[in-house]
């Protein structure tokens, strides 16, 4: 279209018009559109499938690299009361008792544990305290639990205490209530939560959990020792002689026994001390201040041997340096086999070219054998031929080339690695190799010789640049699939022979640290996709053949 | 994930709504167990009779037990269990307990009274160790060797592991770190009374990894416990550490020359735990399999395939011949006093709590 026609208020013979009146540009833009979406309906199915079986899941699991919401849901009020802490020494008294109410919930939720092993990656030994910090929490509640239980029974049975916490509206509909109907929604007495609020705010937690998790009624259920606790804090500074609400006598009775001398009452971070001395000391709490925010770029430093500490970014210690490790070896061993690949790969290739066509038939299917088995057979019946009581060895004892006692250890290594992986990879780099030298004209080298070069020159010169995009393909195909490779190293890896991806496997399905497992296949992901580019950068991606 | 868990769970509600029986039972269940000798003799002492009077129920065995508390961890976070009864050891019920992952278990009501009548909790006694674990049998992991690799000296001391010039040669041990942290301790001159005293301080695991350090090249890392038998039967390692029951299947079913040490063997129990949260009509299933599989007479019944102690008072005395060989089990018992000279009593509390600081560790250490 020419420039007068695309603006066709100036153009005085008006817009050029279709068959049907309309103008042009218009009917025409409406057919590419009809066309655009029919062929995106077409491939519509494709599309959701990968989103919703691939990207989606892959996306999911990387935003698990830096989510770390675990701490804050679990330690709700520890959380925002270290947020004011300047993270020297102990923190204040407060904390503790926020850790207490936080961590007794989560215990009886069985939360706790998994906090624990959250913050163990982060900081060893803190599972452990978590774990043993779920049962030593009984001990500072049963203390008041047992002086109020002794005082007046009332106090460890469930109705008095339901009666006395919840509104009147509430009771009538909780007594009413039978099993497998929904249990009411609890609402505190008028008042209540002004008179007594640690009382009302742990009584609520209570009633929370026993209607949520329990699905029980709290006229059954007895409320737990943290509850009693927080009677006691409040009645320690508060003043009840005004309550004339249900079981006000037993309420006032209570509060005269705390303001009595014989009352026995535990410090909260004494009674932390005394279920682990690691809570007298600052480690565990700046690393759950530490720990606290929802995000956190935690797992991505562990990746890569940092470490996250008030301090700043430092070097993890150097035991536990592994992953840097790990990703230099995956790329070495994935170029070594490669080179190897290519190294026995080419003359293959070659071979199966430039035979006649029934020859190479033959000799394909026997590249494409091993290719058609299964993985698992493949990888086992190499720890058969390497191990050393194995085939390989034994014939070496035979010819004499190898000691009975010092037999070579070809498995459970990098050696083994190696050996198995190149094998395996092989036919990915034999088949582009294969499709691309298959389409280099002969005559091109019958043309080289009859000007006079010789064999070489002529390979050299003319045959394998021309071959180069089947390398190419080869390498790029082969190391991408061995660097995320998994199976063969856990099999005959051992310990020196074991990829990064192992180490994934490994946090994926046996430690469960997902956040780690992700973040480190982020990494591996953004190194491919790098490497990837530097191809493309300097052989050029359009260089590469499959065929 | 929100799509795949509505996925998961339709699924599981399809599988489900297609299981129920005018029982009200299911009919079909995922036993999980440690594959070989062992889930052998739970196929043929448990699995096999109760198929032979339930011929409705079907029932697939899972060979995932070594890693029950991750599976079972992502299986819950996934909010789909697919497993209907978990056979673990004593430690990891602990663990399983604590993070509520498996269920509470009335001893009395859900499992048979004892044979000479006591009840249940009586006849179980301290195998009881978690509320959540219904006793199987008493175990222990030891080390076996090749008896024709040794010389004339066979090792008779828990400590040849280490003792590399004596017995030179590739070992095998567990790839997880219960019994090889001990063993390291012990063998690094620790009283066996301390061990777990000195396990638990940062010092003494890297005391036990530096001791495990000097062996660390010559040693195979197992993760099933018939890749020990396989590897010594196969010559590849002169003496490895597995459960006492795979040795006696590797020593008297197939006649290898292997030898078996019991010195500082670990002593332990096995057994199952259900899954919590399981639909009614598995979990209804489930307790009619347990309830038949933990009975006087089948726990006795295992100990005819296997060298392994029932866990029942009352299933002692009619552990008799083994059911192919015909030779006494008795003496292959790990709670047999002649093999029980020198035991060494797994704390599972301790493994319980510690397990997750020391698996980070020994990884990490491992992975180096």
């Amino acid at each position: 279209m020419t420039a007068s026609t695309t603006d066709p208020e100036k153009d005085a013979k008006g817009p050029m018009l279709a068959a049907d009146g309309t103008p042009l540009k218009k009917s025409l833009s409406r057919a590419l559109r009809v066309q655009k979406l029919r062929a995106l309906a077409l491939v519509a199915p494709l599309l959701i499938f990968v989103l919703v079986t691939f990207i989606a899941p892959i996306a999911d699991m990387l935003f698990r690299s830096v989510e770390n919401q675990i701490v804050s849901n679990t330690m709700p009020k520890t959380t925002r009361a270290l947020g004011d802490w300047d993270g020297t020494d102990l923190p204040p008294d407060a904390v503790f008792e926020d850790a207490y109410y936080d961590l007794f919930v989560a215990a009886e939720r069985k939360e706790h544990t998994r906090l624990g092993s959250r913050l163990n990656y982060e900081m060893t030994g803190a599972s452990s305290l978590f774990r043993k910090s779920g049962r030593g929490l009984d001990d500072i509640g049963e203390v008041y639990q047992d002086q109020f239980k002794d005082l007046d029974k009332n106090w460890d049975e469930a109705e008095p205490w339901a009666e006395m916490m919840g509104s009147e509206d509430w009771l009538e509909k909780e007594a009413a209530w039978e099993k497998g109907e929904r249990l009411p929604k609890f609402r505190l007495r008028d008042g209540v939560e002004e008179m007594l609020p640690r009382t009302a705010d742990q009584y609520s937690a209570f009633a929370s959990f026993t209607h949520n998790e329990d699905r029980k009624s709290l006229l059954k259920e007895e409320p737990w020792s943290a509850v009693h606790t927080a009677l006691y804090q409040d009645l320690s500074t508060r003043d009840v002689s005004g309550y004339s609400g249900p079981h006000a006598d037993m309420l006032k009775a209570a509060a005269a026994l705390v303001a009595s001398p014989e009352f026995e009452t535990v410090d909260f971070k004494e009674g932390f001390g005394e279920i682990d001395k690691d809570w007298l000391k600052p480690a565990i709490w700046r690393t759950l201040k530490l720990y606290a925010p929802k995000y956190t770029s935690g797992y991505f430093l562990n990746s890569v041997d940092m470490k996250l500490t008030p301090e700043g970014i430092e070097k993890r210690p150097e035991n536990e340096r592994i992953y840097l490790t790990l990703f230099k070896r995956t790329l070495f061993m994935s170029l070594v086999i490669t080179c190897s690949c290519i190294l026995l790969g080419y003359p293959v290739a070659y071979i199966l070219s430039n035979l006649p066509s029934r020859q190479a038939n033959l000799l394909m299917i026997l590249v494409l054998l091993p290719f058609w088995t299964s993985l698992l057979v493949r990888t086992s019946a190499w720890k058969i031929m390497l191990q050393q009581q194995g085939v390989i060895n034994d014939v070496l004892v035979w010819i004499g080339l190898v000691a009975d006692d010092n037999r070579l250890a070809m498995i459970n290594n990098q050696t083994g690695t190696i050996i198995a992986m190149t094998h395996i990879l092989l036919p990915f780099m034999i088949l582009p190799m294969y499709s691309v030298m298959s389409t280099i004209p002969k005559t091109y080298v019958r043309a080289a010789k009859s000007l006079g070069a010789t064999d070489w020159t002529t390979f050299w010169r003319v045959y394998f640049p021309q071959s180069v995009p089947g390398i190419g393909a080869g390498s790029i195909l082969v190391f991408i699939l061995a660097i995320g490779y998994y199976i063969t190293p856990e099999i005959v890896g051992g310990t020196t022979g074991t990829f990064i991806s192992n180490r994934i496997a490994y946090h994926i399905s046996t430690s469960l640290n997902w956040g780690l497992a992700a973040a480190l296949g982020a990494i591996l992901l953004a190194v491919v996709l790098l490497l990837y580019w530097a191809y493309d950068r300097i052989v050029g991606i359009d260089n590469v053949k499959l065929g | 994930m929100k799509l795949t868990k509505t996925l998961l769970a339709t699924t599981a509600l399809t599988v489900a709504a297609g299981a129920v029986s005018a029982e009200d039972m299911a009919n079909s269940m995922t036993i999980v167990s440690w594959g070989g000798a062992y889930q052998n003799s739970q196929v043929k002492a448990y699995s096999e009779p109760y198929a032979a009077m339930h011929p409705e129920v079907s029932i697939s065995w899972d060979e995932s037990s070594a890693e029950a508390v991750a599976k079972l961890r992502a299986m819950n976070e996934a909010g789909n269990i697919t497993w209907d009864l978990v056979d673990v050891e004593a430690a990891d019920s602990i663990r399983l307990c604590d993070e509520g992952l498996a269920m509470e278990v009335d001893v009395d009501e859900m499992l048979a009274p004892g044979e000479d009548g006591s009840s249940a909790e009586d006849d179980f006694g301290d195998s009881l160790i978690s509320d959540c674990f219904i006793p199987q049998i008493v175990f222990s992991t030891t080390v076996g060797y090749r008896t024709d690799m040794v010389g004339d000296t066979p090792p008779s001391d828990i400590c040849a592991i280490f003792d590399l010039e004596t017995y030179p040669g590739k070992r095998s041990l567990n790839k997880r770190p219960p019994a090889n942290m001990e063993w390291a301790l012990l063998c690094d001159g620790v009283a066996k009374e301390d061990i777990y005293d000195v396990l638990a301080t940062p010092e003494g695991q890297d005391r036990a990894l530096a001791k495990l350090d000097t062996i660390k090249d010559q040693t195979i890392w197992w993760t099933a416990g018939a890749d020990t038998p396989q590897l010594l039967a196969d010559g590849e390692v002169v003496m490895g550490s597995t459960y006492n029951g795979r040795l006696f299947s590797a020593i008297a079913e197939q006649n290898q020359p292997i030898g078996m040490l019991w010195d500082a063997e670990m002593l332990d129990f096995d057994g199952w735990i259900i899954p919590e949260g399981l639909p009614e009509d598995r979990l209804a299933r489930v307790l009619d399999f347990v309830k038949f599989a933990t009975d006087t007479q089948r726990l006795a019944d295992q100990a005819a395939y296997i060298s392994y102690g029932p866990a029942r008072a009352s299933s002692a005395p009619l552990v008799g011949k083994h059911a192919e060989l015909g030779i006494d089990m008795a003496p292959h018992m790990p709670t047999d006093p002649a093999n029980a000279t020198n035991v060494f009593v797994t704390q599972y509390s301790f493994w319980s709590d510690y397990r997750d600081d020391i698996d980070a560790k020994f990884q990490a250490w491992l992975a180096k």
